[in-house]
């Protein structure tokens, strides 16, 4: 089962975070299909639309490998289903 | 490729992360009549088996919801058929069924389970009379087991009987859980016009018109509609103030139905309802009292409470109504004392009396609920005040109900604990001119002529 997701990543600006990030979400057969990023004041914003191929590697295993990314990183990272965010905000 | 907006994505965020932003609670709600039998224990053994077996993967399918959608779920629960209607003719003591409930519900780790309960609204059967002696022990020796009468309805009128009855069961239940300040009474609630799909305790039961099973959600907390509230300019209009609410429901709603649809397919059962109740928790900011003071009222319980509240109400309903085409439950705000920290704090500083809650109760769903009354109040006076709030919604045709608890040994000033989700709050003084020869007149207070729609 394949399932949209939205992937948002918070923290101070430092060289390696979008590596680290894609990286990890390669390792777990997680495809990209957008990125919007910026740096606001200092802070670090990326949000990406990403694809989980479940059959690949299961959600929560994604969600574990991105928490050790912002761990090590001392990010704040979330992993959500897409549809939770258009449920909110489109009728 | 990416439809939503950055904004979207961080609003969302910042309600979960900073505003308790969650789903309040997944019921999944189970019919027991399969499990009549004739014989207490058989009963038992069937009820143990049914909700063991069709709750199995309720939690770690809420837990996995949880996860995926980045949103917090924070209670998880069954609700069935009135254990009354299911007791076999002529049994004594039902405790044995309370107690296989609350095995079950601890062997598939749910918070509470409800229906043992009572109909009781038009007349009192046998197992109706078997299950009210049975609560103080049903209640003192179950930790997640909820219990919950109805007395009243408005095509029924006030069961004055069963109102005494139930009184004596308050009393009874809190000298029995009298260690721990009565806390068996705030598992036992007395409705008027119940309804059969609430996914709230401790009124949750499994109605006589539901499907076998389904499952009815409840939506988030108040911590999202005060921050909305709070961040609104000093000089907006009470317009403006229901627009804001408005929008807010719409989009907690929205959580909350697509919450209620994934688990119901995941479990195999079908989606009932959402409840659009505002429902708070001790947490500090996750309180309707809170939003009735951001609105602009000094202190939750003084003038102005009732509009600021009949505002926030009517303003969730119509937010959520867009949100879902399934409402269902109570759908109104809740005002219980111990489990809001600003409203058991405004009950401390004398600002709300039981009088001004009596009134709330008019304008949302659960007027009278988890209040601390003094232990030695008289049976006459609970009774009355029971029917009190059954006489407001017996008169306006919506669900009222009551949840009072005497706390032995203890009066108004003093504190109730009662701990966890259940809070505390501190004991209310009563008046002590009740309609005890009222009460103890007994028989029906005759429907009004409102109940004559047909």
């Amino acid at each position: 089962m394949k399932i949209r997701a939205i992937l948002s990543v918070l923290g101070e600006d430092r060289v390696g975070i979008v590596a680290a990030v894609s990286a990890a979400l390669a390792s777990c057969g997680v495809n990209i299909e957008d990125i919007r990023q910026t740096i606001l004041s200092g802070v670090f914003s990326m949000t990406m639309l990403v694809t989980v191929d479940e059959d690949a590697c299961p959600f929560d295993r994604v969600q574990a490998k991105l928490a050790e990314v912002a761990n090590d990183l001392g990010l704040q990272i979330t992993l959500q289903r897409e549809d939770v965010f258009r449920f909110m905000h489109r009728i | 490729m990416l439809q939503l907006s950055p904004e979207e994505i961080a609003e969302t965020l910042t309600m979960i992360t900073q505003q308790h932003f969650d789903i309040r609670t997944v019921t999944l709600s189970l019919s027991l009549t399969g499990c009549a039998a004739d014989s207490v224990e058989a009963v038992a053994d069937r009820v143990y088996d049914r909700v063991a077996r069709s709750a199995e993967h309720l939690v770690p399918t809420c837990e996995r919801l949880a996860r995926e959608f980045g949103v917090p779920i924070v209670n998880t629960r069954v609700a069935v058929t009135p254990v009354a209607e299911i007791a076999p003719d002529g049994a004594g003591d039902l405790a044995p069924i309370a107690h296989a409930l609350e095995r079950a519900a601890a062997v598939v780790g749910i918070d509470f389970i409800g229906g043992f309960s009572a109909l009781m609204h038009k007349g009192i059967g046998t197992a109706d009379r078997a299950l009210i002696a049975s609560l103080p022990e049903a209640l003192s020796s179950t930790e997640r087991v909820c219990a919950s009468v109805s007395v009243a309805s408005t095509r029924a009128g006030i069961n004055m009987d069963a109102v005494l009855l139930t009184a004596e069961a308050v009393l009874a239940t809190a000298q029995a859980t009298a260690a721990r300040d009565g806390v068996g009474c705030a598992k036992l609630v007395a409705f008027c016009n119940m309804v059969e799909d609430n996914p709230f305790m401790a009124g949750a039961v499994h109605g006589a018109g539901e499907p076998d099973a389904c499952v009815n959600v409840g939506i988030s907390g108040p911590g999202v509609v005060r921050a909305v509230v709070q961040s609104l300019p000093e000089d907006a209009d009470l317009t403006q103030v229901a627009e804001a609410i408005k929008a807010t429901a719409f989009k907690i709603t929205r959580a909350g139905e697509l919450v209620a649809r994934e688990a119901a397919s995941r479990l195999g059962v079908e989606m009932g309802i959402v409840d659009l109740s505002l429902a708070p928790t001790p947490a500090e900011g996750d309180s309707v009292a809170d939003i009735i003071e951001a609105i602009g009222v000094k202190r939750c319980g003084g003038p102005g409470t009732t509009t600021a509240l009949a505002l926030l109400n009517d303003a969730v309903k119509k937010g959520g109504a867009m949100g879902t085409s399934s409402i269902g439950g109570l759908s109104g705000a809740f005002i219980p004392v111990s489990e809001d920290a600003g409203m058991s704090r405004a009950a401390a500083s004398g600002a709300l009396t039981l009088e001004k809650l009596e009134a709330m109760t008019a304008v949302c769903s659960v007027g009278l609920d988890m209040i601390a009354v003094p232990g030695d109040t008289p049976v006459e006076t609970i009774a009355a005040i029971i029917s009190d709030a059954c006489a407001i919604g017996v008169v306006n045709g919506k669900t009222t109900a009551a949840r009072l608890i005497p706390v032995p040994g203890k009066r108004p000033g003093d504190t109730a604990v009662f701990g966890g989700l259940l809070g505390s709050a501190p004991v209310m003084s009563v008046s002590e001119w009740a309609g005890s020869t009222l009460v103890r007149r007994g028989g029906r207070v005759p429907a009004p002529l409102s109940s004559l729609r047909n």
